[in-house]
This record gives C-alpha cells, sequence and structure tokens, in this order.
C-alpha cells in the first residue's frame, strides 16, 4: 500500500528525516511516535505530498508519488488527513465539512454518504451545526468522517487526539481503531503519547533526531527494545550495571539473572540492564530487599521505587491492596526472561 | 423668499430631488465597492502570488493609488482618460472608474490581511481533500477571509460613501451636491448643510453600529 525507501527531508536546510524507510501492509494502522521534533510529522507531511524529498522515494500502491525534483501534488494522491488542529471549514456546517470532499457525486447519493458517516462516527443528528458549535471530541469525529468520505487508499493522522482530555482520549482511540477496522482502512497516524500508539498501532515505528530506530510491534518494542533510547523512552524503568558471567547471564546489584538470549558480548564486559517494573515482583520470602522510597497509588496497583543495599534503586508493581509506607522494606525478585542489556558506555 | 431664521419647510419641499441624489450616492458607493472589491481581491491573490513579477506589480498599484489624493484620481479620470481614449465617457463613468482603481488598492490590502488570517491548516485540509489551488480559494480560504474581515470591509464602504461626495467637483448630482443646488438657489444655506449633515451622520453612524454588532458576532464564534 504505502512503502518510503531511504527517504530523506530538509526543513529549513537541516536534515528533519534521515534514511527513513518502512512498509505499511493494506488494512494495517501504524504509528510513528517519538519526541517532538523528531520528524514524525515532517514523514506524514511527506507522504501526503506537502513535503518535498531530497532523497529516496515513496510509492503509493505500488506507484511512484516522490523522488527528489517530483512531488505529486496532495490533491492527486487520493489520501484522507486528519489533522491536529482538525482543520475543519468553520464557514461550513457538518455536514458540507463531511461532505467537501465529495465534488463530483450527485447530491441524493452525497447526501446518503454523509448521513451513513455520521452515523459511523456517532454523530447522526448534529449534520446542521457548525464546528464552533461542537466539543473537541465531536471536532474530531468530524474531521475524521470528512477524510473518510472520498473513500481514501489511505489515512494520515497528525496527532489526532493531543487536544482531547485524557480520559476520552482512551476512548476515543478505541472507537477510531474500530471504526478503522470495521472499513478496512489503511492508516499511518503520528503521536509522542505511546498510550495512543500502543492502542491503535498494529506496528509502531520509533523516531528519534530523523531516524526510524525501531519498526515493531507494540508488545516487541516494551519487551524487546532496540537500543536505549527506545528502552527509555518505552515505558518505565531503570538500568542496572552489571557484568556478563555467562552468554546468558549477568551479575547485577540485584543478584544473578539468566535471560532467554546469549548477548554477543564476551565475558565480563560491562553492560547495562532494563529492568521494567512488571519485571520486580513482591516476595515476603525472598532475602532480597528493597526500602520503600517513593510510593504512586495508580489504582489496581502500586508503583514503588525501592532503594537496594546496594544504593541502586529499582521501580516495581505491587498489588494495590499491598500498600507499605515510605521508609518500609519490602521482599522483592526479580521475574523476566526477556533481559534486555546494552553494552556501558 | 428673506433670509433670516430657519425655514426647514424647504427640506421637505425638496424630498423628492434630494433622495434623486442620495440614489446616486448610494449607487456609486454600492458598484464602488462591489467593483472595488472584485479587483482588489484580485490584486490580493497577485500579491501573495509565488511569482515576483506578479506581486511586485500589485504591489507596486497599492502603493502608487494609496499615496494618491481621491480628488486627484477623480481628475485624471474625468480629464485624461478622454483624452486618452479620444472620446468622451461621461462624468458618472469616469468616476465610478476612478472610484474602483482607487478604493481597489484599499481592498487589496485588507483582502490580504484576510488571506493571510486564515490558517495554513485549511488550505492543507482542502488539497488533502483534492482540490486545486485555484478551487481552494474559491472554496476554503477566500470565504473565511471575506467573513474574517466583513466589520473592516464595512467600515472600508463607510468612508467610501462619505468619498463619494467629492463627485462634486466633476458637477453629478449626488446628495450633497444636490442639496448644495438648492442651498443656492433657494438661498438656505444653512438649512441644507445642517440637513445633510444630519443625514450622513445617522447613515455612518448606523453603519458603524453594524461594524461592532459585527464584531461581537465573529468575537463571539
Amino acid at each position: 500500500m504505502l512503502t518510503l525507501i531511504e527517504i530523506d527531508c530538509r526543513y529549513n536546510g537541516h536534515a528533519a528525516v534521515r534514511g527513513l524507510g518502512m512498509h505499511v501492509t493494506p488494512g494495517n494502522l501504524v504509528c510513528l511516535l517519538g519526541p517532538s521534533g523528531c520528524g514524525k510529522t515532517t514523514v506524514l507531511r511527506a507522504i501526503a505530498g506537502f513535503h518535498a524529498l531530497s532523497e529516496g522515494e515513496i510509492l503509493l500502491k505500488g506507484r511512484q508519488v516522490s523522488r527528489p525534483g517530483f512531488t505529486l501534488p496532495p490533491e492527486q494522491r487520493h489520501l484522507g488527513m486528519v489533522f491536529q488542529d482538525y482543520a475543519l471549514f468553520p464557514h461550513l456546517n457538518v455536514a458540507e465539512n463531511v461532505g467537501f470532499g465529495l465534488r463530483a457525486i450527485p447530491q441524493t447519493e452525497k447526501r446518503a454518504v454523509i448521513a451513513e458517516l455520521l452515523d459511523t462516527v456517532g454523530l447522526g443528528g448534529l449534520d446542521r451545526r457548525y464546528p464552533h458549535e461542537l466539543s473537541g471530541g465531536q471536532q474530531q469525529r468530524v474531521a475524521l468522517a470528512r477524510a473518510l468520505a472520498p473513500k481514501p487508499d489511505l489515512i494520515l493522522m497528525d496527532e489526532p487526539f493531543s487536544n482531547l482530555d485524557v480520559e476520552f482520549r482512551e476512548r476515543l482511540s478505541g472507537e477510531v481503531r474500530d471504526i478503522l477496522k470495521q472499513q478496512g482502512i489503511t492508516a499511518v497516524l503520528v503521536t509522542h503519547d505511546q498510550n495512543e500508539a500502543f492502542a491503535l498501532g498494529d506496528k509502531v515505528g520509533v523516531m528519534h533526531e530523523g531516524r526510524l530506530l525501531q519498526w515493531d510491534t507494540p508488545y516487541n518494542l516494551y519487551h524487546e527494545p532496540a537500543c536505549r533510547f527506545v528502552a527509555d523512552f518505552i515505558g518505565q524503568g531503570v538500568f542496572l550495571n552489571g557484568t556478563l558471567v555467562a552468554p546468558d547471564t549477568v551479575q547485577t546489584e540485584i543478584g544473578m539473572c539468566k535471560g532467554n538470549r546469549a548477548y554477543p558480548w564476551g565475558k565480563d564486559a560491562p553492560i547495562e540492564v532494563l529492568f521494567r517494573p512488571d519485571d520486580i515482583v513482591p516476595d515476603p520470602d525472598s532475602p532480597l530487599r528493597g526500602k520503600v522510597t517513593q510510593k504512586a497509588f495508580k489504582g489496581a496497583e502500586f508503583l514503588y521505587t525501592l532503594q537496594l543495599p546496594t544504593g541502586g534503586h529499582v521501580l516495581s508493581l505491587f498489588p494495590s491492596h499491598a500498600d507499605h509506607p515510605v521508609g518500609a522494606t519490602v521482599g522483592i525478585r526479580v521475574e523476566a526472561d526477556h533481559l534486555v542489556a546494552f553494552p556501558r558506555a | 423668499m428673506e433670509s433670516g431664521g430657519f425655514d426647514f419647510h424647504i427640506v421637505f419641499h425638496s424630498i423628492p430631488f434630494l433622495a434623486k441624489g442620495m440614489g446616486l450616492t448610494l449607487l456609486l458607493t454600492v458598484l464602488g465597492i462591489a467593483g472595488g472589491l472584485v479587483f482588489g481581491t484580485v490584486l490580493a491573490l497577485a500579491r501573495l502570488a509565488p511569482f515576483k513579477v506578479l506581486s511586485f506589480a500589485a504591489g507596486t498599484y497599492v502603493n502608487f493609488f494609496r499615496s494618491m489624493p481621491l480628488i486627484l484620481v477623480i481628475f485624471w479620470f474625468y480629464f485624461l482618460v478622454p483624452l486618452v481614449l479620444g472620446q468622451e465617457i461621461g462624468a458618472f463613468q469616469s468616476v465610478l472608474i476612478a472610484f474602483i482603481m482607487f478604493e481597489a488598492a484599499y481592498y487589496c490590502e485588507i483582502m490580504r490581511a484576510g488571506i493571510q488570517s486564515v490558517r495554513v491548516g485549511q488550505a492543507y485540509a482542502g488539497e488533502a481533500l483534492g482540490l486545486t489551488y485555484p478551487q481552494n480559494m474559491r472554496y476554503v480560504v477566500l470565504p473565511q477571509a471575506f467573513r474574517n474581515m466583513i466589520p473592516i470591509l464595512v467600515s472600508q464602504a463607510i468612508v467610501l460613501f462619505q468619498d463619494t461626495a467629492l463627485v462634486y467637483v466633476v458637477g453629478l448630482s449626488d446628495f450633497l451636491y444636490s442639496a448644495d443646488i438648492i442651498a443656492n438657489s433657494e438661498n438656505r444655506l444653512m438649512e441644507m448643510y445642517i440637513t445633510v449633515a444630519i443625514v450622513y451622520f445617522a447613515l455612518c453612524s448606523w453603519g458603524q453600529f453594524q461594524v461592532r454588532n459585527l464584531q461581537k458576532k465573529f468575537a463571539h464564534e
């Protein structure tokens, strides 16, 4: 459906995107995730045709739409786009906004398409309202319906939920995923919010400084980060210094841990090992103890920051009834087989 | 009739004649606004066009006309255009062209600001939905630009309404000139000029009131 081959984009003279490649299969929802300024929006704009390439090429349904010196104009790409600020047309009502991309079809058919789409996004009956009379979430849905109306090959979404309340964001992102999946739409979404990326994306690409660092399933990004940046950016966790004592075993201040893989470095190599909060579990009988230095109640669980006898800190998730005061000492053990380690710089 | 003391009876007797003059004033105002707005919008698009020659030409035109007193422009078109064309074009046509050319320079700047006030995302959204540049201007950008600029466009229309009084110099019977004819022939200068002042004041105040309403309305949205 969409293929990016080694694309480079320049923005005001500096390289905003460097050597980025990815492939999106039909019906897939993919997310580009990264901190602001990482180049993810530039990639989206390049796919849409708003930004020219300085290297590489972009193929849409096998057809070359961008290469250095050639950019097929956006209006000829047959894409749908949902913008961060929705960019609804303020001078048109909801029905006119949704029907805006449907200029070539007869009125009656157009009305039917608009009504059906408004039902799909849960806005039936609001067709005569103007954008300023709608809530943020409703505007978001209008923007989605407007993008879906011309039955595009691909939908691009730029931070589509970032202007919404956190709670509402989760609900709406779930609904949007359902709608897109139901209609078999291929979509590329750009976000800086990993919860959103994980909730929506079949595949997620993590970007940093113009490069795509890892292109993987949300599960793998969390449990098998390919580099230090991805490990830090995705999820919570701490790195503990350690050394390799056997190809699959590391020694850290939390003890000896055996992973599910052989590491490529030699014996006694200095490494850092990633421990997620869910890797450290409570165990009252364990000889390993940690002192509670911080606690955060998360509803279903507590997130404790624990100080090890050797001085280092780890994060640990406890069930929410395991309420220990700050300063208390609790027993813990490591329960992780996918131990992620990187050589220490 | 003896002068001395105010006699406003003359005003009532001359209402039909004055109304005819007001008709000409309003006609000039309306046609001047319509023509100026259309030409001004074309100039604004030219000024914003990516072609240097076009934007430079439009910019020069605007700066030139904005540096000229309106009365001078009216004189030119009245005296010079017949010389250039080799035939009379009539006082009404010549002042109308002068108004349109002159007002277009002002409307151009208003529309340029209006177009720039439309968020760039709107044009992107239009393009993403398959609109070409002219379609995008026609259906997305210009309708919003007009809307955003309505209060200022109406203010400018009020100024034009007042400026039409300058057609006095080429002898067209607008409202002021009609009143002047009666004032002189009946020797009722005070009464007629006071009446003219009250009418202009009333109409322009009403216009300003509408501007404030529009501003409130748009600020609300």
